[in-house]
């Protein structure tokens, strides 16, 4: 090693040192902990290693209940929210002078706190002893019956989860998309209208593919996000996720770790493991589609 | 096909209440010949996009007609117009392949011009045999030269085989060797189908060398049309005087006293008895002052510039308008070194005299 790659390290070691012990370490311990058999927090010993945890939580119905609601979450609200983004920017970028006017109003959920929504969309959806909610007034005046959307049935649970999940991921993603929409050179759509490209076919055939990475960028992170969902759900149906039915795998991983007196880290690390595996699963499966569709 | 322009107008609204309207182009009233290259020039900003984009029909006029041949297309929306028009940055789709960016405007034609892919293919190919680009069919323009775009761009324009051709400053983007070459490229592929080509530009070389017919424009207003070296040979004002040549033209403050011309102190043209005494400008092309012992002109030497074939003298005058006078001259006239004055003999034909509003002044030994 030369003096100048000495010195490189040198610079370098404050940032390793905290990314080692911030992260790389914790990283670590979470795998070691996951194949660690009944460990105990408090006493920190175990009986033996193997896989018997990712097999208990593999075989737990709660993280089962745990993982079906999060695929739903996610196959319902990625597509969905990129989707009405997408329309949403396009209309925005065709008119130009409301574009100031609805950035703000867009922008709300943005910067408010995810509780307060939260609460605000249970006084929306929830029924009472003395008021069935707003939704629900507004069905009845459609003359449909009322249904409980936070303690009612599993349709009605996972509508009103998946709603709100995408009407918080949309401000950002339209924000991204406006000015993906806005980077686009104005001399592409002159070019296609001097030799009489529809509206559609510019659409498809220059508007899509120029903003292809941007899409699948947020398809991306829209994946990951939606895997990751917690708090949206506890502040609709509060902490008590299994027992409403309503957990997901974030969820499911928080209460092994903090629920029933000390909790069990094992579980709730091998859980967040398999967590892990199927976020980089479909991350992989993801850049693959997009390597052959893209063009940067 | 013949392109007529009558009386165009151009005026954007200004954003704020109150502020003058800018008026892009102001009484364009032009007459372009079927199957010429007219060359549009002008400075930064003078309106030469514009009046393009009025042309192919991006913009319409605020007032004004256009007509190709005898059909009035003023309100006819671009797509029905045969134009075809190559983008300054070409405007190359980049994630399409050189062979569907040129099959593009193909794609779109409906009803009874509609194509087979067969046929789209063969017109694609024989567009881009005409540009000679028939070896890079399925690159992307990424992986394509600067002059190799810019021949896709011109390909793309002429594979519907428009009636007239546009192009805004398509050399722009290219290095000083590529430019010589593709602006000979444009002249051949023009030549070659005979359509009707209107070329932007502000480079007046670029101008010079290919076109058939030039046209000078400046703040929206055209100052002067005609063929290139007419209008080099005769400018109509200190203007295009000024903008026409490389090196540009010498100016000097002038008078006319009783038919004589005043450079300064110096005699430098007299006979001119039909002009009343005035305060004028004078224009001299730097290949117009000849060193001559005997020469009316005195000028001091600041500099000798050797360059290969040409020699310039840089010198100074008391009257000159620019602090860098130049005169290009063969080597064998060349004053000695150390010299630190010259006197030139000064060719009367390239010598123009412009009044004070830059409108040219004619002597009568000329019409
Ligand atoms: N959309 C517009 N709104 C307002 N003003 C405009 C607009 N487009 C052009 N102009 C103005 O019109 C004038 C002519 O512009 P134009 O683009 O035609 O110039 P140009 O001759 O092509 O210049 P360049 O050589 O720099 O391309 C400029 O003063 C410009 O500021
Ligand atoms: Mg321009």
């Amino acid at each position: 090693m030369n003096e100048n790659n000495r010195k490189a390290w040198l610079y370098l070691m404050p940032a390793v040192l905290f990314l080692g012990v911030f992260m790389v370490y914790p990283l670590v311990d979470v795998v070691v902990y996951s194949f660690e058999e009944g460990y105990n927090f408090a006493s920190q010993t175990f009986f033996g290693t193997g896989t018997y945890n990712y097999s208990y939580v593999l075989h737990d119905p709660y993280f089962m209940q745990a993982l079906k609601n999060t695929f739903i979450l996610v196959i319902i609200t990625v597509p969905l929210s990129t989707g009405f983004a997408l329309l949403i920017s396009l209309a925005l970028s065709s008119i130009k002078k409301l574009k100031e006017l609805f950035s703000t109003i867009y922008f709300l959920p943005y910067v408010t706190n995810t509780l307060a929504v939260g609460l605000v969309f249970m006084i929306l959806f929830k029924k009472t002893a003395y008021s069935d909610g707003l939704v629900n007034l507004l069905l009845g005046a459609f003359g449909m019956s009322p249904v409980d959307f936070i303690e009612g049935p599993y349709w009605a649970k996972m509508f009103v989860l998946c709603f709100y999940t995408v009407w918080v991921v949309l401000p950002f993603k339209i924000l991204i998309l406006t000015s993906a929409l806005a980077s686009v050179n104005e001399d592409y759509y002159n070019a296609a209208r001097i030799d009489g490209t529809s509206r559609s076919r510019m659409f498809w055939r220059i508007t899509l593919p120029m903003i292809s990475p941007m899409i699948f960028y947020l398809v991306i992170t829209g994946f990951i996000g939606a895997f990751k969902a917690y708090s949206d759900a506890v502040a609709i149906f509060g902490t008590n996720l299994n027992a409403a039915g309503m957990n997901t795998i974030v969820g499911y991983v928080y209460d092994m770790l903090y629920g029933n007196s000390g909790g069990y880290p094992s579980y709730a690390s091998a859980a967040a493991l398999i967590l892990f595996a199927i976020v980089l699963t479909i991350t992989v499966i993801n850049l693959m589609i997009s390597r052959g569709k893209v063009s940067a | 096909m013949k392109v007529v322009l009558d009386h165009l107008f151009m005026r954007f609204p200004s954003r704020k209440k109150g502020d003058p309207d800018t008026v892009a182009v102001s009484d364009f009233d032009l007459e372009i010949p079927d199957g010429l290259l007219v060359g549009l020039l002008g400075p930064s900003g003078c309106g030469k996009s514009t009046t393009l984009n009025l042309i192919c029909g991006l913009l319409t006029p605020s007032s004004g007609r256009i007509f190709f041949g005898d059909e009035d297309v003023t309100s006819l929306p671009p797509e029905h117009r045969g134009v075809g028009l190559v983008f300054q940055n070409y405007a190359l789709y980049p994630h399409l392949t050189v062979k569907k960016n040129i099959m593009f405007p193909l794609e779109n034609l409906k009803g009874d011009k509609k194509m087979t892919r067969r046929e789209m293919e063969e017109k694609a190919l024989e567009a881009a045999r005409l540009v000679q680009i028939e070896d890079y069919m399925d690159r992307r323009p990424a992986e394509l030269s600067g002059g190799q775009q810019q021949r896709v761009a011109i390909a793309r324009a002429l594979v519907k085989r428009p009636g007239v051709l546009l192009l805004d400053e398509p050399l722009s983007n290219l290095d000083a060797r590529l430019r010589l070459q593709t602006r000979e490229e444009i002249r051949r592929i023009q030549k070659e189908t005979g359509i009707t080509t209107i070329f932007v530009t502000h480079d007046q070389e670029e101008a010079m060398s290919i076109t058939d017919m030039i046209v000078v424009m400046e703040d929206g207003i055209i100052r002067q049309t005609g063929k290139p070296q007419e209008v080099y040979d005769d400018p109509a004002n200190l203007f295009v005087a000024k903008f026409l040549g490389t090196p540009a033209i010498n100016v000097f403050s002038g008078q006319i006293r009783s038919g004589a011309l005043y450079a300064g102190e110096d005699i430098i043209a007299d006979g001119l008895d039909g002009i009343s005494d005035r305060k004028v400008s004078v224009a001299i092309r730097p290949e117009a002052l000849v060193p001559d012992p005997d020469g009316p002109f005195r000028c001091g030497i600041s500099a000798l510039e050797v360059m290969g074939r040409d020699c310039s003298i840089v010198f100074t005058h008391p009257s000159g308008t620019s602090p860098a006078l130049r005169a290009i001259v063969g080597s064998e006239l060349l004053p000695g070194e150390g010299e630190k004055t010259v006197r030139f003999r000064i060719k009367p034909s390239k010598m123009f005299i412009f009044g004070e509003d830059g409108e040219r002044i004619r002597t009568e030994e000329r019409p």
